[in-house]
């Protein structure tokens, strides 16, 4: 196959997996996404079997890792329950990320293979390229695999600081780019194992601050990463599919990392410097004792509901957590039967990943044309009878709209204390990730019900 | 003068940053999972850079450090690229519309 049919075919690919990405703006059309997705993979793959040509040993060593690799990777896809989606896909891109780096150090091995030169003397162009590739792609694997560990639980979610982390960290990323400049001028491989090393260390480091609620920002910007290696990638390999690719991967991921960060108003620099939230909760300690909450139970929750006209259901990480998303959609089933108006409100930042809570509530089968973003429902709290808190905390709490002291003060919230009632389930009076307390657990109109989220909502569905 | 190669595929990946920027932005939140399952596997396609590198060279030299990174390179991007499809595609098939019946 000549080099030019070669390309067109990676172009195609690369237009499928456009298609890919156009096709979630709608669920009608995201399973058809889907599949171009899957036709340019095969597109790509193919074509390259077919212009190396060589079918030898080696190319059934290929099919016996494409199979191991795929089965492995098709089992996960079964198995995995949709509450592990977060630590599934940051698990994937430690996969991506180690993958780039891997085929960065074949190209610097057997540079000839890719006819970037030869050993000891590649050209400085496919040099950049392919260290900052490696580079990314390290960054990118030790990175996930933090995330992996705090979203699993293995690790605590606590933000690790320590005093000068930040200028380490500033420090190892100069001393990557000046040992990719000294690689350019000595071709050593010494240096590109440093460099490699280097910067699976800065990836450690650069994750272990954030705290676990603000995984949906590291999340995301990881994605955007293994965009970036897969893209310096394809510029060493001069090819094309992988340059567009990754620079779609690069931008999806910056742009869901900037929604979640507007979603919680705070600068990405803010997020990614880290160590906020977490055990600072010495002083909401003091001060809510003396306040009276009112305290309820399912039988109270099942009367108000039942009489209620319209319930908006605020889901959050906690939801989550307790695997209520079924008995939540059980209990919207019994109240839609009592003639009960029903509808769901996310808040962007909801949960440990952009859109967890929509695919949660899509597992249980909930329509997707009942869940609603905050903008579009935000004004239909004033109107609502009932607002049911399952799991949710610092996106709902009033104090971020009027108190300008607060760490949360600006990030937009769920106007949940405009409903008539709040039921609020929740295991105890604890401050949320932000390490503040919730103004609305005190409100005259808020219930309370402490109790683990699945539990309440089935004793609630009893009592309907 | 000639423009160097360089240069042209610098354009398609600037030009495509841009598309990626109005594409993605067209998702809707709702879906924003699984954009990252989907973008995931597709970035995968790395395979093809793998599949070179472990094609180089004849069958003695099939075990080198070069193509035995190339062949792990493979088992990950493999495990991506169907887990992300399969996972993304189970994902998908759960979101329903309201019943017309209701």
């Amino acid at each position: 196959m000549s080099a030019n049919l070669l390309a067109i075919f990676y172009l195609i690919s690369g237009i499928l997996f456009i298609l890919a990405l156009r096709g979630l703006s709608s669920p009608e059309t995201s399973r058809q996404g889907n599949f171009f997705g899957i036709i340019g993979m095969a597109i790509a793959i193919i074509v390259t079997f077919i212009a190396v040509g060589n079918f030898s040993i080696g190319f059934l060593y290929i099919l016996f890792f494409l199979l191991i690799g795929g089965s492995l990777g098709a089992f996960i896809a079964f198995k995995i329950p949709m509450t592990a989606m977060p630590e599934l896909v940051a698990g994937f891109h430690s996969l991506v990320g180690l993958a780039a780096v891997f085929v960065a150090i074949s190209a610097f091995l057997n540079p000839e293979v890719f006819s970037l030169g030869s050993v000891g003397n590649i050209k400085i162009a496919s040099l950049i390229e392919m260290s900052l590739g490696a580079s990314i792609g390290a960054i990118t694997f030790t990175g996930s695999i933090i995330a992996f560990l705090k979203l699993r639980g293995i690790m605590s979610g606590n933000p690790i600081t320590f005093t000068g982390q930040h200028y380490l960290n500033l420090l190892l990323g100069l001393s990557v780019v000046v040992l990719i400049f000294y690689l350019c001028k000595m071709q050593s491989d010494n240096l590109f194992w440093l460099i490699i090393i280097i910067s699976f260390l800065l990836g450690i480091l650069l994750i272990i601050p954030i705290g676990g609620a603000d995984m949906p920002v590291v999340i995301s910007m990881l994605n955007s990463y293994s965009g970036w290696a897969a893209a310096g990638i394809g510029f060493t390999l001069e090819n094309t599919a992988l340059i567009i690719t990754g620079a779609l991967v690069g931008s999806s991921g910056a742009i869901l990392s900037y929604i979640m960060c507007k979603g919680m108003n705070r600068s990405f620099f803010n997020v990614i410097l880290g160590g906020f939230g977490g055990t600072d909760q010495s002083s909401s300690v003091k001060n809510k004792e003396q306040k009276p909450v009112k305290n309820g139970n399912a039988d109270d929750a099942a009367f108000l509901m039942k009489n209620a006209s319209s319930v908006i259901i605020v889901p959050g990480y906690g939801m989550a957590v307790a695997q209520a998303q079924h008995a939540l959609r059980e209990m919207v089933d019994s109240l839609k039967k009592n003639g009960v108006k029903v509808s769901y409100a996310i808040h962007p930042v909801a949960g440990r990943m952009p859109g967890h809570m929509n695919v949660l509530l899509a597992e249980a089968n909930v329509p997707y044309d009942e869940v609603f973003e905050l903008e579009e429902i935000n004004n239909d709290f004033s109107n609502c009878d009932v607002a049911y808190v399952i799991g949710a905390n610092d996106v709902t709490n009033p104090i971020a709209k009027t108190d300008p002291q607060s760490p949360i003060y600006g990030m937009p919230i769920l106007d949940v204390e405009k409903s008539k009632s709040v039921l609020f389930v929740k295991r105890s009076l604890s401050p949320g990730y932000a390490g503040i307390d919730n103004d609305l657990f005190y409100r005259e109109n808020t219930l309370m019900l402490f109790a683990d989220a699945k539990k309440m909502t089935e004793d609630i569905t009893k009592n309907l | 003068m000639e423009i160097d190669p360089f240069i042209f595929r610098l354009s398609i990946f600037i030009l495509s940053i841009f598309i990626g920027y109005y594409v993605v932005w067209s998702v809707t939140p709702s879906l924003h999972t699984p954009l990252m399952s989907v973008t995931n596997a597709i970035s995968s396609v790395i395979i093809v850079g793998a599949i070179i590198a472990s094609l180089a060279g004849n069958s003695e030299t099939i075990f080198n450090v070069a193509n035995i990174f190339g062949f792990l390179a493979i088992l990950l991007a493999a495990v991506n690229i169907f887990g992300g499809f399969l996972v993304t595609q189970r994902m998908l098939a759960m979101y329903k519309k309201k019943k017309k019946d209701k």
